[in-house]
């Protein structure tokens, strides 16, 4: 949790400068120069987005339940190794991840799916189960006293609570991972990627251009999102922005 | 009902076993309050817990309304059973209308039924329903909550509550008002009630009978009053505490020991009269009322002796009244304060009901002692 949300303001930041910066140039009459890669950015942007939301949602669909599972009471022994075993996983850098992603399943979309979707797992799982750990006990007390169900207790009362800190990790998780899809095009997954590299090799500011300002676009447009599926979708009670 | 039949918990922890009940047997009738009380760590509350199977018993059996609990699932018995804890446990994602709700959702109930029930226990407790049922936990005051969190527990009208520390964690002004509460409305639902408390005061007040734990073990179970009167042995007299007689004093009202006799008079009669009444009773005071019957002063024989004219002219100003619903502390506290021996008391509407003495007083605390050596000496 920590660690999650102090690399979140920095990340988000982050592509708000970029589009600044892109916005500067673009007055400089760089833009004229990245219209000419329009069809190149529409198509590669369907790639990226392709590539975020798989891997994204397929993050989500495990990285929460694993986090549930481990803040099971029957797994309080081994939850603690586990988490260790997380925790130094983040400290891999995302291009490693992507660099040994590649050794293991080749190149293509497969491997820079596999990647991204290590990569944004960690702080799901983590602020997931740390997030359940932290709903107070005598709420728990509480529910198994007035007869509800593990099950019910997990839906109605724990859940509920530890949505606020799960949703920052899956916010964080999709900042990685928007901001990570990028490199996905050194192992053969496309995406803008494509642009902003082949941009570099060129010396070619248009063209790298025309892929970083959409990537930082699209990752102030996926913080968003998520800023308000934060806001609208946790209950009031449990909600520190409402 | 409640009925505990040889309870028995032992924990087994790495450092050997740990007797947290030994052979608890008790019986709470119907629509009593009874207490457990005891220092930390004596077994009230895996007493209490052992009841609806939060902590499973070692041995022995539990009978709610002479049905052996044993033949129901842990789910079923818990929603029949309200349970109020001491860091009221009101689910903060929920609204105090949702709170309220769970138990009767839980048992099926249609909707609309368990919304009027919420709305119906919220008014019960003096909040206003239009107000508070759309409100979340966080939006209410403590005392707020821990209504709320006794009423979520009657929401299914269940026949026993079990309440752990129910209003510990409230401040002792607030505190005191909820006991107040809840008294009058136990007085209304009548509900079999297991509370447990660390608090003798707290004990004192709420309860039909009080069961003193020591390491799991029951010392004394009894009539609050037989409890601070005659403690069974060291421990319990200990434990209720020094000044244990004086606790006595809550758990007698004014009008158990008002003499009715006292003579009163009125504002206009002549001294002479009053003298005369005065002398026929056994008094040495006359309380001079007006005419709704408010007392508004006294007059002794001294003052009338020898003296003409009416008694108005010569009564002096009461120096307090007690109200006849008040215990004996109040008006012991009242005579201190003011430096007297007697006091008059009044009813709900202010009207002359009697005079309470100190004698009076000593007499009602006593009693229990005399009848005690009555039936040692038989």
């Amino acid at each position: 949790m920590a660690n999650s949300s102090a690399s979140a303001p920095s990340l988000r930041i982050l592509p708000w400068l970029m589009l600044a910066i892109g916005i500067l140039i673009g007055f400089s009459g760089l833009i004229d120069q990245m219209i000419t890669y329009w069809e190149d950015i529409v198509y590669l942007t369907k790639q990226h987005v392709v590539l975020v939301l798989a891997s994204g949602l397929a993050a989500i669909a495990v990285g929460v339940p694993v986090g549930i599972w481990l803040s099971r009471p029957s797994m309080a022994g081994v939850a603690e190794t586990v988490m260790q075993v997380f925790n130094i996983g983040t400290t891999i850098p995302t291009l490693a991840v992507i660099a040994l992603s590649m050794t293991l399943l080749g190149i293509g979309f497969t491997p820079a799916f596999f990647g991204l979707f290590v990569a944004s797992l960690l702080p799901i799982v983590r602020n997931t189960y740390a997030g359940l750990l932290a709903v107070p006990g005598h709420l728990k007390e509480a529910a198994h006293g007035m007869g509800m169900r593990p099950m019910q207790i997990l839906f109605r009362v724990e859940l509920p609570n530890a949505l606020f800190v799960i949703f920052s990790g899956i916010r964080t998780a999709l900042a990685i991972n928007v901001g990570t899809t990028p490199l996905a095009f050194l192992i053969g997954g496309g995406g803008l990627g494509e642009l902003i590299f082949t941009g570099i090799d060129l010396m070619d500011t248009g063209m790298l251009l025309a892929g970083a300002i959409p990537t930082a676009a699209l990752a102030v447009l996926v913080d968003f999102l998520i800023g308000q599926a934060q806001l609208w979708l946790i209950p009031k009670g449990v909600n520190p922005l409402r | 009902m409640i009925r505990l039949e040889k309870l028995t918990k032992i924990f087994d922890t790495p450092n050997g076993q740990i007797v947290a009940a030994r052979d608890v047997d008790m019986e709470v009738p119907e629509g009593e309050i009874c207490v457990l009380l005891g220092p930390s760590g004596c077994g009230k509350t895996t007493a209490l817990k052992m009841i609806n199977r939060l902590i499973a018993p070692t041995s022995g059996k539990i009978f709610i309304n002479d049905e052996d609990t044993s033949t129901l699932n842990d789910v079923e018995l818990r929603r029949n059973i309200g349970y109020v804890i001491q860091q009221i446990g009101l689910f903060p994602n929920m609204t105090i209308e949702e709170n309220i709700c769970v138990v009767p959702k839980l048992l099926g109930w249609d909707n609309k039924k368990a919304k009027a029930r919420a709305s119906e226990l919220l008014d019960l407790v003096g909040l206003d329903p239009s107000l508070f049922l759309k409100r979340y936990p966080k939006e209410l005051s403590g005392g707020q909550q821990q209504r709320v969190g006794v009423i979520r527990a009657l929401a299914a009208d269940p026949p026993v509550m079990l309440m752990d520390e129910p209003f510990g964690a409230i401040d002792p002004i607030n505190r005191e008002v909820i006991q107040d509460e809840f008294l009058k409305m136990q007085a209304e639902i009548k509900k079999t009630i297991m509370f447990v408390s660390h608090d003798i005061d707290e004990a004192v007040k709420m309860a039909d009978k009080i069961a003193i734990f020591k390491e799991g073990v029951i010392e004394q179970y009894d009539s609050p009053d037989n409890v601070l009167a005659h403690p069974s042995n060291a421990f319990v007299a200990d434990f209720v505490g020094a000044d244990r007689t004086l606790k006595r004093l809550r758990l007698v009202t004014v009008e158990e020991i008002t003499d009715q006799d006292a003579p009163a008079v009125s504002r206009h009669s002549k001294a002479k009269d009053a003298l005369t009444a005065l002398n026929d009773s056994a008094a040495t005071v006359a309380v001079m009322i007006d005419g709704d019957h408010h007392p508004v002063g006294y007059v002794s024989a001294e003052m009338l002796k020898g003296a003409s004219g009416l008694v108005q002219d010569l009564a002096r100003p009461l120096p307090a009244v007690v109200p006849h619903h008040a215990d004996l502390r109040a008006v012991v506290s009242e005579m201190f304060a003011n430096d007297v021996m007697w006091l008059a008391s009044v009813d709900d509407s202010g009207r002359y009901t009697g005079v309470v003495t100190q004698p009076a007083v000593t007499a009602a605390l006593g009693e229990t002692y005399r009848r005690a050596s009555a039936k040692a000496e038989r």
